[in-house]
């Protein structure tokens, strides 16, 4: 039984290799920019959405708000540059440690929330930011910060002729947090999650720490939404509060979990992979006022999926329930 | 030896209603010990503060020697309380070994070990054939058992259970009680809330009887069923005063 356990785990490992690799090799094919934006977008959403899962998916507190983070990634990453002179690599551990620090400064009192209340508190502390970051002067208020451009450098990671190295670093940022997600699955913290997800009451009964679970699992999240923020900062090379902090994010981060199957592995990364270049393709070709068009496209995605199968695109994947192999 | 728990004038209000009043009990070692009484007579109350889920109005709680009044569930737990929920409590969308896996953890940081001693325990309760079912997938009976299982692999050494027996089919119930018995045989001893007298008594070493938040009677299963008082608050007067 615990071989089949361990089977599972180091297939799932070698499946990942092999997209991973798959995904490396794709530059070599595609060669055409907007293509190459569109697998950029998904690979960072990808990743985006399985650290959104940790929080929402496995310990069970669903986040309508982490729009926030992505954008304190975004801007601590900037202000370092643009102020401070410190280089993007550096800003962006700062932006995810002041992100896993507000993070849980948040969860300090919200923690204690349960159900609906959590989630709109979430969306309420986000939507503060966002107003914050509009009305704060030194940070470029509504204006936002362009990111000045002096030419290709892996050192201060902008890049005008190639879209390529933007590429590599968004596939590795959603191997990290795949493998993150992989790696405490099976750890105790793993455990924990779900047990407060199922049941916070019994959990307590069973030793389980509920409040710093809680913590801990926020803290992994928004650090790695905030290295996302920092990279797609980086990408676009210029912010501002409603591009990088809009209630979009927060949408875009839960809806790839939630199509995929939320509080799985592989879910986000399915999820993602339908989703965005559908939505980039919608938006693509009905233009720019063709916004609403591809929310009523994935709109109409979510209502179906969740009334066909509610547990997600994965679940068509899973073997009968008796089996025990579902997840 | 000093009893491995014990409750010094204990009292619980929620607004008005006095749910226990003046409780003082004491559970020694090894012993298998049935908390019983009518409905609304405080039992579940009682249970809960000694389980953690809310300290009392008044009074304190002793285990294993220490002080625990005000010391939260998980804490109590990693002491060596463990316990069963009236109303199961599985965590659904895990398979009965990672539910039990999460009990294991309190005393295995390893992974590996803590996995080991979940399929111990599920071999101890007989549920090692359903190891890697949904708990959504278990039966009621199941269910129970998979409540003790989580609550041992915390390896406790005051294991509460709460209506583990009430509900179940006769032959459901007798293995129940064939598990109690090996789970003190296994050195732990056992307080037990039960509503089922006829399976109860036969089980414990010693009975305690709650009524309208106080403590009625308490002593051998024997004498306390057949004790007058006992009778006046399961069956009212008339049958009292028959006996």
């Amino acid at each position: 039984m615990d071989k089949e356990f361990a089977a599972r785990r180091r297939r799932d490992l070698i499946i990942a290799a092999l997209l991973a690799a798959i995904a490396a090799a794709t530059p070599l094919f595609v060669k055409d920019v907007v293509v190459q934006n569109i697998l950029i977008l998904t690979l960072m959403y990808a990743g985006l959405s399985q650290s959104w899962n940790i929080l929402s998916g496995y310990c069970g507190q669903i986040s309508l708000g982490h729009a926030l983070y992505f954008g304190l990634g975004a801007y601590t990453t900037e202000l370092l540059f643009t102020k401070f002179g410190v280089l993007p690599w550096f800003g962006m551990l700062a932006g995810g440690v002041v992100s896993a620090l507000i993070a849980m400064g948040l969860g300090y009192p919200f923690f204690r929330l349960r159900g609906h209340y959590y989630v709109i508190a979430t969306i309420v502390i986000a939507e503060i930011g966002l107003l914050l970051f509009h009305n704060w002067e030194w940070a470029g208020a509504a204006m936002g910060i362009t990111i000045p451009i002096r030419g290709d450098s892996w050192l201060k990671f902008q890049f005008l002729r190639t879209k390529l190295p933007y590429f590599y670093f968004a596939l590795a940022l959603c191997c990290l947090a795949w493998f993150v997600t992989w790696w405490l699955e099976n750890s105790k913290w793993g455990f924990w999650w779900r047990a407060v997800k199922d049941n916070p009451d019994a959990a307590e009964s069973l030793g389980v720490d509920v409040f710093n679970s809680k913590m801990g699992a926020a803290a992994v999240s928004a650090f790695l939404v905030a290295v996302g923020g920092s990279f797609y900062a980086q990408f676009v090379s210029y912010i501002d509060p409603e591009s990088v902090m809009g209630f979009q994010f927060s949408l875009l981060m839960a809806l790839p979990a939630v199509l995929g199957g939320i509080g799985t592995l592989w879910g986000p990364v399915l999820g993602a992979a339908i989703l965005i270049p559908l939505t980039e393709l919608t938006r693509f070709k009905f233009g720019g006022s063709g916004r609403g068009v591809d929310l009523i496209v994935y709109g109409t995605l979510i209502v179906l999926i969740s009334l066909a199968l509610p547990r997600g695109l994965l679940s068509l994947f899973s073997r009968p329930k008796k089996t025990g192999a579902v997840r | 030896m000093t009893a491995l728990l014990e409750t010094r004038g204990v009292w619980q209000r929620f607004g008005g209603l006095v749910a226990n009043s003046d409780v003082s009990i004491s559970v020694g070692r090894g012993e298998i010990v049935g908390l019983i009484g009518p409905n609304g007579a405080g039992k579940s109350t009682l249970f809960n503060l000694i389980a953690g889920v809310l300290p009392p109005t008044q009074g304190s709680i002793l285990f294993d020697g220490e002080d625990v009044t005000h010391m939260p569930a998980a804490e109590r737990c990693q002491r060596g309380v463990g316990r069963t929920f009236q109303v199961v409590k599985s965590f659904e969308t895990m398979t009965v070994i990672d539910n039990v896996i999460v009990g294991a953890l309190v005393r295995n940081t390893v992974m590996r070990e803590a996995r080991r001693k979940a399929h111990e325990v599920l071999e101890f309760t007989g549920l090692a054939a359903r190891a890697h079912v949904l708990a959504s997938d278990l039966v009621p009976a199941e269910k129970r058992r998979l409540e003790v299982a989580r609550a041992l692999a915390t390896e406790p050494k005051l294991l509460l259970l709460d209506e583990v027996l009430t509900g179940l089919t006769p032959t459901e119930a007798q293995t129940g009680v064939a598990l109690v018995r090996k789970v003190r045989d296994a050195g732990i001893t056992v307080l037990m809330v039960e509503h089922v007298m006829e399976i109860v008594m036969p089980l414990v070493d010693r009975a305690i009887v709650l009524d309208l938040g106080k403590v009625l009677v308490e002593g051998k299963p024997n004498d306390v069923v057949r004790d007058p008082k006992v009778i006046k608050a399961y069956l009212g007067d008339r049958h009292a005063v028959g006996a």
